[in-house]
């Protein structure tokens, strides 16, 4: 009797034991969670209270210019503009034809699986050291800082990225619409190029705009290849202004006006950049696996 | 974009892409030894333990910034590691499905955000709370403490390895959480059932089951985000306070190799010893960054296999 009693106590406390540990960490669960979308919130809540007071017509029309002198950004913006650009034309074909080889024609063999392990190690790769590696084959040896290394060290980011997404894009196409192409007696080429790429090209377009997202925000790149210029340009070979970098001058700087402007840069930058994420992955969301 | 996301590839034969990956590793590396050569004939092996970096007397040494790498790096995984295993667990356990999509959403979003953002937020919005609240506390309660003490000693700037390991640390949580999560959903359900069919709790499952299925991912997992950490540039810049010192304080200006370089290279004229130097940092970085990637990967890969039976 006595011992049922002492049993039925011991499991008693054992399982309150096991609730209590349940609660608590999914309780920590909870507050990991809370924490960094908390982030997240503090720091869009940081840009838009700092940012939007500077919003203008002004910001879009006027080039940099000293403090106090009314500058604007539009010079930044359009650099930017152009170097990503530049960037995804240069890195989406050379990373659309790479992953094709990976998905159809590599698979397995030892150069793929070494170019697939390159192309991740890129994905993680330090971006200052892209840029340093830039300035070292390119800008040194030509003797100038230009447009077009920036937009090569952007391209090099860009491009695994689209790899990733093309290779893994491609092993969803289902099989059977490749057999249905070759039955047909369509060559292989034809069969990736009309079938399989078709098939995949909305997944291949999320990985180009992740791909624009990302590069679009990179600072440390740029700041060896294409420096920054506070004047005006559109010559890609000469010394070209960007926002991240226009963002990273003015924001160590002491005056207001500068200040005001790197903030507002920053949410311009942000907003575009998420809200390209968010198109993708709520268009995206159903054709995942 | 995760590395888990990829789909199991077919079987694979034996052999190992090391010797092309050494290659394109080599020439990578080489460039940057081949810039950093100058300083490495200079001050020979010293360069990897000199902790002076002395602009004015042209002497230059990795030790500081190396030490600041590791340093920021390792304490940034303290911090992010707890917060990415909550969230991935929370995602994949705990969250009603429409809010784990949601949630999940949010988490990929602070990974999207540029580091120069999380930079300004850090310098304008962590760096005052630091110096105002976070370091006076910690001097109030360890400033006395034998042992302690040199770790929270210094003055209050707010700027310096603790604040860049806490921006690290928020940088890198998405990342992990996502191939965390990945790791954990990836597990066969049934394993997970069988579990909660004995009558475990949603704890019990995750330390008992999941956890030790998922070992290598989840490892490998830390590991990436490791190397992300010390890789970052940006952010690290605008709250380190820029100083090559090595000393006990967690509080007090620093700097990572990334941030040295980004910092130094305007002040330094093509060809001087000064550049050659930051070449040098550069190729030390990334052999340690690459080294890293790679094992994380090997984690990686060898949980995917074991998970494909």
């Amino acid at each position: 009797m006595s011992r049922s009693l002492l049993r039925s106590d011991r499991s008693a406390s054992l399982l309150w034991r096991r609730k209590l540990a349940d609660r608590m960490a999914t309780g920590l669960s909870w507050l990991a969670m809370l924490i960094v979308v908390c982030v997240l919130g503090s720091i869009l809540w940081t840009l838009f209270k700092n940012g939007l007071a500077g919003l203008s017509v002004n910001l879009f029309t006027h080039s940099m210019a000293a403090p106090g002198q009314n500058g604007g950004l539009a010079n930044a913006i359009m650099g930017s503009i152009l170097q990503t650009g530049l960037a995804i034309l240069l890195g989406t074909p050379a990373g659309l034809l790479t992953g094709i080889y990976l998905a159809e024609y590599g698979a397995n063999s030892v150069l793929a699986r070494t170019v697939r392990f390159v192309s991740d190690m890129l994905l993680s790769a330090p971006s200052i050291l892209i840029g340093l590696f830039i300035y070292m084959v390119l800008v040194a040896p030509l003797g100038h800082f230009s447009g077009y290394a920036g937009s090569l060290a952007l391209a090099i980011l860009a491009m695994p990225i689209v790899v990733r997404t093309t290779e893994d894009m491609l092993y969803l196409v289902p099989v059977a619409m490749r057999e249905a192409g070759i039955a047909l007696g369509a060559p292989k080429w034809r069969v990736i190029l009309f079938i399989c790429l078709r098939a995949a090209r909305g997944g291949i377009l999320t990985g180009v705009l992740l791909a624009v997202a990302r590069v679009a925000g990179e600072t440390a790149p740029l700041l060896f290849t294409s420096l920054g210029n506070s004047e005006w340009s559109v010559d890609m070979d000469r010394p070209m202004a960007s926002l991240p970098v226009a963002i990273y001058q003015y924001a160590g700087s002491a005056y207001q006006d500068w200040m005001q402007q790197a903030w507002t840069g920053a949410l311009l930058v942000t907003l575009g950049v998420l809200v390209v994420n968010i198109v993708v992955r709520v268009g995206t969301r159903g054709g995942r696996t | 974009m995760e590395i888990s996301a990829r789909q199991p590839l077919p079987a694979t034969k034996k052999n190992h892409p090391a010797g092309g990956v050494l290659v394109v590793l080599g020439a990578i590396i080489g460039v940057m030894a081949v810039g950093g050569w100058k300083a490495f004939a200079a001050f020979g092996p010293e360069f990897l333990i000199s902790a002076v970096w002395n602009p004015v007397t042209q002497h230059f040494g990795a030790a500081a910034p190396v030490f600041g790498t590791i340093v920021s790096s390792a304490l940034a995984l303290v911090v992010a590691v707890p917060l990415a295993f909550g969230t991935a667990f929370w995602l994949a356990a705990l969250a009603p499905p429409a809010a784990a999509a949601f949630i999940g959403m949010a988490v990929q979003l602070l990974a999207a955000v540029p580091s120069i953002i999380f930079g300004m937020w850090g310098f304008f919005v962590v760096v005052p709370l630091i110096a105002h609240y976070v370091q006076p506390t910690a001097r109030h309660l360890f400033g006395h403490v034998p042992g302690l003490s040199a770790l929270v000693a210094g003055a209050p700037f707010g700027t310096g390895l603790f604040t860049a390991s806490l921006i690290l640390a928020i940088m890198i949580t998405p990342s992990i959480t996502a191939v965390m999560r990945d790791v954990f959903v990836s597990m066969p359900t049934v394993l997970r059932e069988s579990a909660y069919g004995l009558g475990a709790t949603r704890w019990e499952v995750m330390r008992n089951v999941v956890l030790p299925w998922s070992r290598q991912g989840v490892i490998g997992a830390v590991v990436l985000g490791m190397g992300r950490a010390m890789g970052e540039t940006m952010a690290v810049t605008f709250v380190i306070g820029d100083s090559n010192h090595i000393g006990w304080s967690l509080f007090a200006p620093a700097n990572t190799i990334a941030s040295l370089i980004a910092l130094e290279f305007p002040e330094s004229p093509a060809g001087s010893l000064k550049l050659a130097s930051l070449m040098a940092l550069g190729a030390i970085l990334m052999a340690i960054s690459f080294l890293t990637l790679w094992f994380s990967r090997w984690l990686l890969a060898r949980g995917q296999k074991a998970a494909g039976g």
